[in-house]
């Protein structure tokens, strides 16, 4: 073990020094050197590993876990860079072990493809799997959902029975893996709401009851597909969760939101404030809460972990670019662009809007999810004062936006996105911020050209 | 104008086959019905609503997934195809997208063999194949090219009594190996076009509105449209497809995968 350790540690100063971030490539070294040689470094955390796995939102799930065994003193080997296959991981506690091979962190705390699940509950001493949800996300990944539905429920197969899965009980594809459990445990975790709460998403994805194969019907939508769902043949319904938000309030762009928590058997109640915007957040803060209770940490360590929160690569961050407030809100899906429409729509003045749309691959190179996005809605309850639309398939969206309805005056089309920022600020109105709603390349491509630019001073991030 | 005039669009199964923006179709009927001075009517009907097809002027279906397709499935084969057959005997007009298309035909042959019975409405044949087709696609069609993104592991093979919609320029088709496209019977048009097709295609929009027009009112006049936006997207979706194409051909090159212009 002490030499696959020290090549893999070698290894990983080499590819920083070549470049290569999150690399899988010294653990996969390592691993044939020592094939045991994760079990044996993670063996070593007193408090065994978390595990968070899901489609969407397991980055930050697990650095919100981070935050709150932060706050309760532990400290842990966290795959932070999203190197989440196992040979990822494998590197992941390579970096953190010292050169001989001792690991002193409390414990393991890792985000996992969906596909590895199986491999690290084999490998890992596993404390708690935490469950997020299992969205549509890549449309050019047709039909695999089903298939990574069941990857996840063999890892969870694997589980010993004292292990807690940590499920959301609103989404019927997590929750019916409590099957794949029997008799483990599981925690679930949901919101119990009396209306809708989320934007009318004219493209939900339909789930079907695994008995009846009928469509479930919702008695209430608070997200996507998630909601109160229940069979209307065999009666099947969504499980009581075990920690529910039983209030919710949400602020508009920028802010983030204010949770009322309770277990269900009402020994607990909590009040969290979530500082990122969305839905999906306040799932994600869920799903972060009831996996620190599952480990038994005390709720001030949640409270404070979750109030604190800042993800440096997230959905959402403000920058201040020539004096002028540029407010980024990465879109990537229709759930989360209705979800943006309606965060912008609360925000009541009427917004300058930049929307950058790239079809890269990982963009997914079809646009065709734009005709799934509620932009009729943006148009009559945000009504933008000016949009400026960019990306390589910028013209896709021009003509997104004249059939939803949008004034041709309002809006201006500029490819290059270098070209498209300038133009957009110019047009804002002083003391406004610009609100750009890139895809995750557009993202990365605006952030780079402000970098290069040196006039940004990023001074808030969420 | 002599009066409002008016067309029904009946939007079938909108939540089940409702695949890569196919709702698009319906948007872009109503938008240009407007823009033309017409007044859209749309209805929509899921698995077992009564649906009128015999009033309808436009009847649009999606593609789905196969579980979806499976249900609809079920219902296209029985009754409710029957009387979707009789409407197109009537003239209406049909516009199905990918699954849907498979779903007016004979049948479909799934991976695992299993034949599952189309509405035969259309004179063509789909069978699974083992990988699936995916790109940009450009189609010429009546002197135009159209664009949009296919998406399907199905292989389609088209009867004499149906005529294919247009050949494949870049892309793949029907079934990737005989360059026809779609298919057209009476006024019914079936493709594997997503994009969603008509946004990306406002030409073929105003066919089908012509159409439907000629069937209700016994004249099609429509206005030409500012559609400068549409013909820049049209450019960007053409570029993406030649480029889609060179990409096969080089992997082909290396001798690995299929080659479909
Ligand atoms: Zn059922």
């Amino acid at each position: 073990m002490r030499s696959a350790v020290v090549v893999g540690k070698l290894l990983i100063r080499l590819c920083r020094v070549l470049g290569f971030g999150g690399s899988n490539l010294p653990g996969r070294v390592a691993r044939r050197l020592c094939p045991d040689l994760l079990a044996r470094l993670a063996g070593q955390c007193p408090r065994g590993a978390v595990l968070v796995t899901g489609t969407n939102g397991k980055t930050t799930t697990a650095r919100m876990i981070a935050g709150i065994l932060g706050r309760a003193g532990l400290t842990a080997v966290h795959n932070r860079t999203g190197a989440n296959l196992i040979t990822g991981i494998t590197s992941t506690y390579l970096e953190a072990c010292d050169w001989s091979g001792g690991v002193r962190q409390d414990i393991g705390l890792l985000e996992v493809d969906e596909a590895s699940v199986a491999a690290a509950v084999r490998e890992l001493p596993v404390r708690a799997v935490v469950l997020t949800n299992f969205f549509r996300d890549q449309l050019d990944r047709f039909g695999e959902l089903e298939h990574t539905v069941g990857l996840v429920g063999k890892g969870l197969g694997l589980l010993p029975p004292d292990v807690p899965a940590v499920l959301n009980a609103d989404d019927p594809l997590v929750a019916g893996l409590a099957r794949a459990r029997g008799e483990g445990a599981t925690v679930f975790y949901g919101i119990e709401a009396e209306s809708d709460l989320s934007e009318p998403h004219p493209a939900r994805e339909v789930r079907y009851c695994s008995r009846c194969e009928l469509p479930y019907r919702y008695r209430v939508v608070t997200y996507g597909h998630l909601g109160d769902y229940h069979c209307p043949d065999c009666g099947e319904r969504r499980p009581r969760p075990e920690l529910a938000a039983t209030g919710i309030w949400q602020g508009g762009p920028g802010q983030g939101s204010r949770l009322a928590v309770r277990s269900a058997s009402g020994e607990l109640e909590l009040e969290l404030e979530v500082p990122l915007p969305g839905m999906y957040n306040v799932y994600n803060a869920l799903a972060a809460a009831a996996c620190a209770g599952v480990l038994g940490l005390p709720t001030d360590a949640v409270e404070r972990g979750l109030a604190t929160f800042t993800a440096s690569f997230g959905r959402m961050e403000r920058l201040r670019v020539d004096g002028q407030e540029v407010l980024i809100i990465l879109v990537k899906n229709p759930a989360g662009f209705n979800e943006v429409i309606g965060m912008l729509a609360r925000g009541g003045v009427p917004p300058d809007l930049l929307i950058a749309i790239n079809n890269r691959y990982a963009d997914g190179t079809d646009v065709s999810w734009l005709w799934d996005v509620d932009f009729e809605r943006m148009v009559a309850t945000v009504r933008p004062r000016r949009v400026t639309v960019s990306g390589t398939r910028s013209a896709d969206m021009a003509v997104r936006l004249k059939y939803a309805g949008l004034e041709a005056s309002c809006m201006e089309v500029r490819p290059r996105l270098s070209e498209a920022l300038p133009a957009a600020l110019k047009a804002l109105p002083p003391g406004r911020p610009l609100h750009v709603l890139p895809t995750y390349t557009a993202m990365l491509e605006l952030r780079e050209g402000i970098r290069r630019a040196g006039h940004a001073r990023r001074y808030w991030e969420a | 104008m002599a009066g409002e005039r008016r067309l029904r669009i009946l939007h079938l199964y909108p939540e089940l086959m409702n695949l890569y923006g196919d709702r698009g179709n319906v948007l872009a009927l109503t938008a240009r019905c407007r823009w033309h001075g017409l007044t859209p009517v749309v209805e929509q009907a899921g698995p077992g609503d009564a649906a009128d097809f015999g009033n309808a002027d436009i009847i649009v279906i999606g593609g789905g997934q196969d579980r979806e397709q499976r249900l609809v499935c079920r219902e296209l084969a029985g009754d409710r195809g029957k009387r979707l057959g009789e409407a197109v005997e009537d003239g209406v007009c049909v516009l199905a997208i990918c699954g849907a298309y498979q779903l007016l035909g004979r049948h479909y042959v799934t991976a695992a063999g299993e034949v599952l019975p189309g509405a035969g409405i259309l004179d063509l044949v789909t069978e699974a194949g083992p990988d699936r087709l995916v790109g940009h696609v450009a189609v010429e069609v009546d002197g135009h090219l159209l664009t949009g993104f296919e998406n399907h592991a199905g292989r389609t093979t088209l009867g004499p009594g149906a005529r294919p919609l247009g050949r494949v320029r870049w892309g793949f088709g029907n079934n990737g190996r005989d360059g026809t496209e779609g298919a057209v019977y009476r006024n019914v048009w079936g493709t594997y076009l997503h994009g969603p097709v008509l946004p990306a295609n406002p030409w073929l929009t105003d066919r089908l509105l012509a159409l439907a027009l000629e069937r209700r009112y016994g004249e099609a006049a429509l206005e030409r449209l500012d559609d400068r936006l549409e013909a820049a997207a049209r450019r960007v979706a053409l570029r993406e497809s030649r480029r889609d194409a060179a990409r096969r051909m080089a992997s082909a090159w290396r001798g690995r995968k299929r080659w479909t212009a």
